[in-house]
């Protein structure tokens, strides 16, 4: 990777004219790169751009960057801090079901990895493992759909269970309070075959001279788990985990947009950065609150995203984005 | 490698098929709603067999015919256009960014990286598709914004890396261009990778409601995702009231009701379903592939 070769067009005078050089001789690789070019600048470097509207105030006809400052600039950022207890709510409500997620998600991806395997039966193992990986294929909206029929009032699958023994139904969609719970299920039941299979192919890499060793020692199956899978998965682990935690001012909108229903009586706890800075903007039009919440989320992200990847490569150098 | 069944590997087994089930069971439960009576769904709820099989939901569902037909139609568009887009516009920056002696590789890979960082989010990222790009209400709105992908492009690149050098170095004594070396070559030999990226784009273009619920508000022209989202929220709503008022109560029996709205999951999720046996070790290994540096 790290060849020191001295390179045909070093050795000629001034910048530009290296330029030409390096232009002349590579143009087909160039204009390869010209379509990804951009993409990438139209929908991620013009929006980062766009984060200026945040301190403007947002006019049409005038566009995003024709449009006039705010007075005083950070007015709206003001307004969001002072007086705004549902943008509150969606921030505490983000980080605390992410962290929920991060904690909740990788204990279980984990315990089921372990699981698979000691499934020795190749049969079961192949089946219990394509049927754990079936969610993520489906869009949340499938998801959502799914949720309504398990809790929906009067149809849904688990109050007819609750009703056949005798309990009082529960009105789902009505209640706040149960639905850390339910979406922490949902992320479980969407999210860890997928996990599962990483850390499984993780598992598979492991020098089995470790177990030949152990059992040699007399060590049985779980000891083996316990003191030699799980030390070995240890980095890995570390790693993922900081890397969500860089991601843990984004929401999974999809997730907290479709499964909830977007109802209003769930907002108290369901109610997240993405879904909140979505309605404000295309429900509410109020660009100066979503804008300044979008400008807060973006940057709080990339402060979070850095330094989890900074503390991620200590851990294992590969494993880092950067 | 024969180990005995004790309580704990027992234990695992159950574990493992309960959460396999489980992952399982909300499926057969649409597949049984979707064939239920109405009546038998209100007397028992969803059941996995039916007491009795009708095809009812299915029926009301197609002879609303062309508002699905034509959403199966720009789905499958999207999805076939797009995955074709995201192979040839992320596989040759791949290309590009594994030509070891390029002079600007650097740059261009801290241009690809920076956005994986550091995002606009959605506000401005609306505003720019719709005021400067004006996307809005075009059918390629379902597909632009989601071709380019810094992480299918890292995917690519690090896996053409590994592709020997001298490959490229005889091809180009032979006189191939670049592009002709990345079609004829490098494209062929990284086939696990592109199959990878292949499928994540394709499923990722077929689950997509995003783009449609952002940048499309004309119905002829919202993907099969968006349709079934469309029509999840207006019958949720009802059902929210219905704990209230008798007015709205009568209102939802003549709406179509969850058999409806199951038989439409089917619908739009079925192709999924059927090719997944197919498709699924693929993915497995494409996780693999990734999970490496992802």
């Amino acid at each position: 990777m790290k060849e020191k070769k001295t390179k045909p067009w070093e050795d000629k005078g001034n910048p530009i004219q290296k330029c030409l050089v390096a232009v002349k001789k590579n143009w087909q690789l160039y204009l390869m790169a010209v379509p990804a070019v951009v993409l990438l600048f139209c929908f991620a470097y013009m929006p980062m751009g766009g984060l200026v509207i945040a301190f403007k105030k947002y006019n049409f006809k005038k566009g995003i960057w024709g449009s006039d400052w705010m007075d005083p600039w950070y007015k709206n950022f003001e307004i969001l801090f002072r007086n705004n207890a549902a943008a509150l709510n969606a921030i505490r409500n983000t980080i605390f079901l992410n962290f929920l997620f991060i904690v909740c998600g990788t204990i279980f991806a984990l315990a089921l990895a372990l699981a698979f395997n000691e499934v020795t039966n190749k049969y079961i193992k192949k089946l219990t493992q394509s049927f754990s990986f079936l969610p993520y294929f489906i869009s949340t909206v499938v998801v959502g759909i799914f949720v309504t029929g398990l809790l929906g009032y009067e149809n849904g699958v688990i109050n007819r269970i609750i009703t056949s023994f005798g309990g009082e139904k529960i009105a789902f969609y009505m209640e706040a309070k149960w639905w850390p719970m339910i979406l922490v299920i949902v992320n479980i039941w969407k999210g860890a075959g997928y996990s599962a299979v990483v850390y499984l192919a993780t598992i598979s890499g492991f020098d089995n001279a470790y177990y030949e060793a152990a059992k040699i020692d007399g060590a049985a199956r779980w000891q083996q788990t316990w003191y030699i899978s799980l030390p070995l998965l240890r980095p890995t682990v570390i790693t993922l985990t900081l890397l969500s935690v860089g991601k843990i001012m984004n929401a999974d909108f999809g997730l907290f947009y479709n499964v909830t229903g977007d109802m209003p009586t769930l907002y108290a706890t369901a109610d997240v950065l993405d879904t909140y800075i979505y309605r404000a903007l295309r429900q509410l039009g109020d660009v100066g609150i979503s804008s300044a919440t979008g400008f807060f989320q973006s940057v709080v992200g990339f402060v979070l995203v850095v330094f989890s990847n900074r503390i991620a490569r200590k851990y294992e150098e590969d494993s880092a984005l950067f | 490698m024969k180990e005995r069944m004790t309580v704990g590997r027992f234990l695992v087994h159950v574990f493992v098929i309960l959460f396999a089930f489980l992952c399982l069971y909300p499926f057969l439960m649409v597949v049984g709603g979707s064939l239920m009576t109405n009546s038998e769904v209100l007397q028992s709820g969803f059941k996995v067999f039916p007491d009795e099989v009708t095809f009812a939901s299915y029926k009301m569902l197609l002879g609303n015919g062309n508002l699905i037909l034509n959403g199966y139609k720009i789905t499958v568009f999207v999805t076939v256009v797009g995955t074709f887009f995201s192979i040839a516009v992320n596989g040759m920056m791949g290309y590009v960014l594994s030509r070891r002696r390029l002079a600007g590789r650097r740059i261009l890979n801290l241009y690809v990286l920076l956005t994986m960082l550091f995002n606009g989010g959605m506000v401005p990222w609306y505003m720019i598709c719709t005021r400067y790009l004006h996307l809005k209400d075009s059918i390629w709105a379902l597909i632009v914004p989601s071709v380019v992908s810094a992480w299918y492009i890292f995917l690519i690149r690090n896996y053409f890396t590994g592709v020997p050098e001298e490959m490229y170095e005889s091809a180009k004594l032979d006189g191939a261009g670049e592009f002709k070396i990345f079609s004829k070559i490098y494209l062929p030999l990284g086939k696990p990778v592109i199959a990878t990226v292949v499928l994540f784009a394709a499923l990722g273009f077929w689950n997509d409601w995003w783009l449609g619920l952002m940048l499309i508000d004309d119905s002829a022209k919202q993907p099969l995702q968006m349709l079934l989202r469309t029509m999840m929220s207006n019958i949720q709503f009802l059902q929210t009231m219905s704990q209230q008022s008798s007015e709205v109560q009568a209102l939802l029996a003549s709406v179509p009701g969850d058999g409806v709205k199951m038989a439409m999951v089917i619908v739009t999720t079925g192709p999924i379903i059927l090719l997944y046996p197919f498709i699924q070790k693929y993915f497995m290994k494409g996780i693999m592939v990734g999970a490496v540096k992802g």
